[in-house]
């Protein structure tokens, strides 16, 4: 029989994971480890660290601040319908609705979606253009790091031994920000995405672009920020942008790849018209 | 009968339903859940596209003490799965021609000791030859497996007086190429074997054709009929998929079962292994080349069809008759020449598919017409009307179009239901007023065959019975299977009407070989319109030999209709009446020629498809679909919808969404739900389909079969609708973004060429 | 280790593997064989049950998170409830592997939404795969159920 942890409080958890960081995979709600545990049951691992019991890790709270925390084993169901991401963050509760279809958003969690470290993960992008925190404990403490910073590779995280996310800190958004978000998936539902695109574009008083975010997923091996882009944009009005102008920016963010889902010569044209339609007419798909 | 006894409603409940609704309906899956003997079995399959098998390795890594191992030679009867052709090995031997063939057959009783031999088991493949994937590549011939690496080649050949106007005719030419197509039934295919105290091998599973299953097990087991019984179990869906892969799954189980000493072996493929080596539709590739007189008269049709048969023979010479049947479609032409090709291929066998061939050739056919139509500038509903058969026309096989032919009422209610000429017009302002998504309206006229091709119920010979049974109840013994279209309520329907008697004095025995007559397999739209039309004779039959019992007249009431019954009964197999298939009066079908009848009815069809195109994305969505059929009379209207309905959305997939993707062995790489994409509920919206009842189909009370039927108009019809929106000729399915933004990008730069 | 839940409101105590899958615990361990495996991945939708009250596919939950849990499954639903009686009349099973799910899926639909429309049962069944129907027949059984067409 397996080993099966399942703790009450976080220390609890962490002490497991601090004493033997290799012993444990960590199962939230199981939606993306209990495919790889069938496709490959080979590959179990010797315990199983189970934090669905972990109350401590659930919920959204907005705080004094106007910061906006989602703790980590938080539902998507339940980011999808909370009031405050619906009002100020609308970007994430629009990402959530799209993660799967309701069975799996009832389970799957926020932390488990960043953990798991897709490249085509849907919510990633949204927390990206929001500029996130991410909120990581071990035995030892707590750290705060920008989420930007978080995926180290394909598949790869920074994670070190011992730790895991326990929440994701969000701050208001620049009054008069256009907000976007689209996922252009492999059908209408329950798709993986082949080009995802989250935007915050902030103006200036002159209706230039302030410092706007555009965050991708399935256009390289990481979730990703289009930096370049971005910064080229920066002080310009909008509508001046030509079309060429940002798929030839992009080549400096995105590096997409064809594979069984899409062609990388798609995934390139149609990263650009997002970006421009995210710069013309901010909506939510 | 008192008329108030009567239950002729149009729509009876399913007799299924409730179970099925409520989970109480046993699959393979669910039964001997708990049987302590049962054995579990896995495959170990090739992995070269074609070699030859030089050794099996079974590791020295697990206890194989007690595992039930089976290789080829342990075949006691021929090894070679039966069907058309003896080519296809129950287990690879030495020579083998594409990856995922069976090689060696595992059972135990721990599924995890199971997995860990199966992992074990190296086989030593050695390549020979080069393998083909291609059409193209396989008649270059480069490599050549079987000669010519061509299975079947069929040729269709009509000649008439054309039409003389003095001018030229307007001619194009088109090739179009259409992708394999995952069935994707959503329980898996599976079977039970065991050998029963009496000696019997009994095999129960998910299957379409109990029949073929039995042959393909004398066969390879080298017992006679009366040793081998096969049982149906409930079936969780088949479209073809299920047609004559259950037949080597059979063979692998009772192998097993009859190495581990007669102990129930249970094989059951899980989705990857089913969607990576069981049968898909045909890839096929068509040129086409059409020509018409100015006024739009169609004067030829020449096609060569072609279809990618995969690794062995298996069903593909039916499936390419079919195509070929189907390729000129309904319309009224002199001179219509289709040649048709089944060519070998490394993939593994391509097979039935609801349509069978037809839906491939329909495709090219439609889409050519359209391009026609604007060579002619034509709308292309005008110009079809002015092809499409009449009664009393000569069709493409030589044979009178009868009374009921019925394709123009079908696109004439088409047109005024869709607002077609309206809905154009509208499509046209919007796209010119340049917004960011293009819409367009697409048709696609066609007709489908039911029933076995040319002379094929009539080799068939199909047989019912019907039973007394001692609870005074009569019982259709048939071996065709309810697999979800509804045939264990419409045959009992059809047995209750015409026996003059509720349906609940009417039962659908269980499909078991042991007891049911061959009546045939459950493919090609046969079931309702062939095997129904014999229970309606076989009734009338049972009728005159049912005892005298207390009632006055020909017609009794409910009790005495039953102690009737009981009474037949009461005679054994004496009571019992047997209907058998006997040819139509008509003229016969040529095999040669291809001229005659090629089916006893078609059923007459026009969609239309709105479809709007994103810009942004390429994506393209449904706005509306109009699906108009003369399918004779509905048994059951409520179950011929959603017939209709659920083959209109499996043809909406083929045309946007589903992409069968090869690996390097040529083997399905998207082996998952996750990455096969069939449509979701999100993706369909509603469908308006209207049927037209003209009552003169070889059915019960006129029915025509359609089961296949509605999956041949989506995909010409949402291709001409997209080509209607971006004003782009596409030339294959399925037409995702990806190869529509690589279609527009070509365009734009020929285009820019041609303009510098 | 042993967990202790409620299956169809009957107090159950699994003693398989935590990590085993939900799906083979109701099926193997308890003998309920109408929750239905179609993919062994969440895709499908054929194995939907209920886990407190909110549709989770039980091919991907581990029966070791569900201490204390409440599983409803298609067992628990009854003949003349509204859902099986409106999927019976609108003829929305065909070959019925995916009708359990499909229920289950509805039912989980109109309690949080009972008066739900056409839109919101096309997402709210979009994890639900069905070959067979073509999804026409389970949205008006599903409109019905919610009392949005005319019973007749």
């Amino acid at each position: 029989m397996t080993e099966w942890r399942r703790p009450r409080h976080l220390r609890e958890a962490l002490e497991l994971l601090g004493e033997s960081p290799d012993r444990y995979r960590i199962v939230a709600g199981g939606t993306d480890v209990m495919v790889e545990r069938h496709l490959h049951p080979e590959n179990a691992p010797a315990g199983w660290l189970d934090i669905s019991g972990l109350s401590e890790l659930r919920g959204i709270a907005r705080l004094e601040t106007g910061e906006l925390r989602v703790g980590a084993m938080t539902p998507l169901s339940a980011v999808r319908e909370d009031a405050a991401v619906r009002e100020s963050w609308p970007l994430l509760a629009a990402s959530a609705a799209v993660t799967g279809a309701p069975a799996i958003q009832n389970r799957a969690t926020l932390g488990g979606n960043i953990c798991n470290a897709s490249p085509a993960a849907d919510n990633p992008p949204v927390l990206l253009a929001y500029g996130a925190e991410i909120e990581i404990a071990s035995a030892g403490g707590v750290r705060r790091i920008p989420y930007s910073a978080f995926h180290a590779g394909y598949r790869r995280t920074v994670l070190g031994q011992g730790e895991m996310v326990t929440g994701l800190w969000l701050k208001p958004v620049p009054r008069g920000s256009r907000q976007y978000f689209r996922k252009v998936g492999t059908r209408a539902a329950q798709a993986i995405t082949k080009v995802g695109l989250a935007a915050v574009v902030p103006f200036g008083p002159d209706g230039t672009v302030r410092g706007a975010r555009f965050g991708f997923s399935s256009v390289a091996e990481t979730p990703c920020l289009a930096r370049t882009t971005a910064a080229a944009l920066e002080g310009r009005s909008p509508l001046a942008v030509p079309s060429g102008e940002i798929g030839a920016l992009l080549e400096q963010d995105i590096a997409p790849i064809s594979d069984l889902r899409s062609t990388g010569a798609y995934r390139r044209q149609v990263a650009a018209r997002l970006v421009r339609e995210a710069l013309q007419a901010g909506h939510f798909q | 009968m008192r008329s108030g006894e009567r239950d002729f409603s149009r729509n009876p409940l399913r007799l299924d339903g409730m179970d099925k609704i409520l989970g109480r309906t046993p699959y393979l899956d669910d039964l001997h859940l708990r049987d302590p003997d049962l054995l579990f079995a896995a495959t170990v399959r090739t992995t070269l596209p074609g070699g030859v098998l030089e050794g099996i390795d079974f590791g020295g890594g697990t206890d194989w003490s007690d595992m039930t191992v089976v290789t080829a030679r342990d075949i006691p009867g021929t090894n070679a799965v039966r069907l058309l052709e003896n080519d296809q090995p129950v287990l690879v031997e030495r020579e083998f021609r594409h990856a995922g063939e069976a090689a060696v057959l595992l059972a135990h009783p721990d599924r995890r000791r199971l997995r860990k031999a199966l992992l074990q088991v190296r086989l030593a493949e050695r390549p020979a030859g080069v393998p083909v994937f291609t059409i193209e590549a396989a008649l270059q011939g480069q490599a050549e497996t079987i000669p010519g690496n061509t299975y079947t080649e069929y040729r269709l050949e009509k000649s008439g007086p054309r039409q003389e106007t003095g001018h030229p005719d307007t001619v194009i030419a088109v090739e179009v190429e259409t992708p394999s197509q995952e069935q994707l039934y959503i329980e898996p295919q599976g079977m039970v074997a065991r050998l029963a105290p009496d000696g019997v091998v009994r095999v129960e599973g998910s299957m379409q054709c109990p029949y073929y299953v039995l042959d393909a097990l004398v066969q390879c087991l080298g017992l006679p009929a009366s040793r081998i019984q096969v049982v149906q179990t409930a079936t969780g869906g088949g479209f073809g998929g299920k047609e004559d892969f259950p037949s080597v799954i059979a063979c692998h189980a009772a192998l097993l079962a009859l190495r581990a000493g007669g102990r129930p072996v249970r094989l059951v493929l899980d989705r990857a292994e089913d969607l990576r080596v069981t049968p898909k539709r045909h890839p096929s590739r068509s040129r086409v080349r059409l020509a018409a007189t100015p006024e739009g008269r169609l004067q030829s049709v020449a096609f060569d069809f072609d279809l990618d048969g995969g690794a062995y023979r298996t069903l593909s010479p039916v499936v390419l008759s079919r195509g070929v049947i189907h390729a000129p479609g309904p319309y009224r032409c002199p001179d219509v020449r289709v040649t048709g090709r089944a060519v070998f291929t490394s993939h593994p066998p391509f097979g039935a598919f609801r349509g069978f061939g037809a839906p491939q050739s329909i495709f090219a056919m439609e889409v050519a017409m359209d391009r026609l139509a604007s060579r002619l500038e034509m709308d292309p509903a005008e110009f079809r009307r002015k092809n499409l058969l009449c009664p009393g026309d000569t069709g493409p096989t030589g044979d009178i179009a009868g009374e009921d032919t019925h394709a123009r009422k079908a696109l004439d209610v088409a047109l005024e239901r869709s607002g077609y000429a309206r809905r154009r017009t509208e499509h046209e302002a919007w796209n010119r007023a340049g917004g960011p998504t293009r819409r367009g309206i697409g048709l696609a006229t066609f007709c489908h065959g039911a029933g076995f091709t040319g002379n094929g119920e009539t080799h068939l010979a199909s047989r019912v019975t019907l039973a007394a049974t001692a609870e005074g109840k009569v019982e259709l013994l048939v071996s065709n299977t309810e697999i979800g279209q509804g045939a264990a309520t419409t045959l009992v329907q059809v047995a209750a009407e015409a026996l003059g008697i509720p349906m609940d004095l009417v039962v659908f025995g269980p499909v078991d070989t042991a007891r049911v007559p061959n009546s045939g397999p459950t493919v090609a739209s046969r079931t309702c319109m062939v095997v129904g039309k014999l229970l309606e004779k076989a009734a009338r039959r049972f009728l005159e030999q049912l005892p005298p019992a207390g009632g006055k007249g020909n017609a009794p009431g409910r009790p005495d209709f039953q102690e009737a019954c009981r009474k037949l009964h009461a005679l054994g197999g004496a009571g019992e009446v047997t209907e058998t298939y006997a040819a139509p009066p008509g003229p016969a079908w040529d095999e040669k020629t291809f001229q005659g009848r090629a089916y006893a009815s078609y059923a007459w069809a026009a969609y239309v498809a709105e479809v709007e195109v994103d810009l942004v994305t390429f994506e393209t969505r449904i706005l509306h679909f109009t699906a108009v059929q003369e399918i004779g009379h509905a048994v059951n209207p409520q179950i011929a919808l959603g017939q209709i309905e659920g083959g209109i959305v499996q043809g909406i997939g083929w045309a946007l969404l589903e992409n069968v993707v090869w690996n390097g062995s040529g083997v399905m790489a998207n082996d998952r739900l996750a990455t096969y994409i069939i449509p979701t509920s999100a993706d369909i919206d509603g469908i308006d389909v209207i049927l037209l009842e003209e009552g003169q189909g070889a059915g019960p009370r006129g029915a025509k079969g359609i089961g296949e039927l509605p999956m041949d108009g989506p995909a010409p019809a949402i291709a001409n609708a997209v080509r209607h929106a971006l004003g782009v000729d596409v030339d294959r399915l399925p037409l995702t973004p990806e190869y529509l933004h690589a279609r527009l990008a070509e365009q734009q730069e020929v285009h820019s060429w041609l303009s510098k | 280790m042993a967990v202790e839940m409620t299956i169809n409101g009957l107090p159950c105590r699994s003693t398989a593997d935590p990590a085993c899958r939900l799906l083979d615990v109701l099926r193997e361990e308890f003998g309920l064989p109408g929750t239905k495996e179609g993919c062994g991945e969440g895709e499908c939708g054929a194995c939907a049950v209920l886990v407190d009250g909110q549709l989770a596919n039980s091919c991907l939950v581990p029966v070791g998170q569900l201490e204390g849990a409440a599983v409803t499954t298609i067992e628990g639903i009854p003949a003349n409830s509204p859902v099986a009686q409106a999927f019976l009349a609108c003829g929305a099973t065909q070959c019925g592997i995916c009708t359990p799910g499909m229920v289950m899926a509805t039912v989980a639909l109109l309690q949080d939404n009972p008066r739900c429309t056409r839109e919101d049962v096309r997402r709210g069944l979009s994890g639900n795969l069905c070959r067979c129907t073509g999804y026409a027949r389970i949205y008006e059984a599903v409109l019905q159920a919610a009392g949005d067409l005319p019973h007749d």
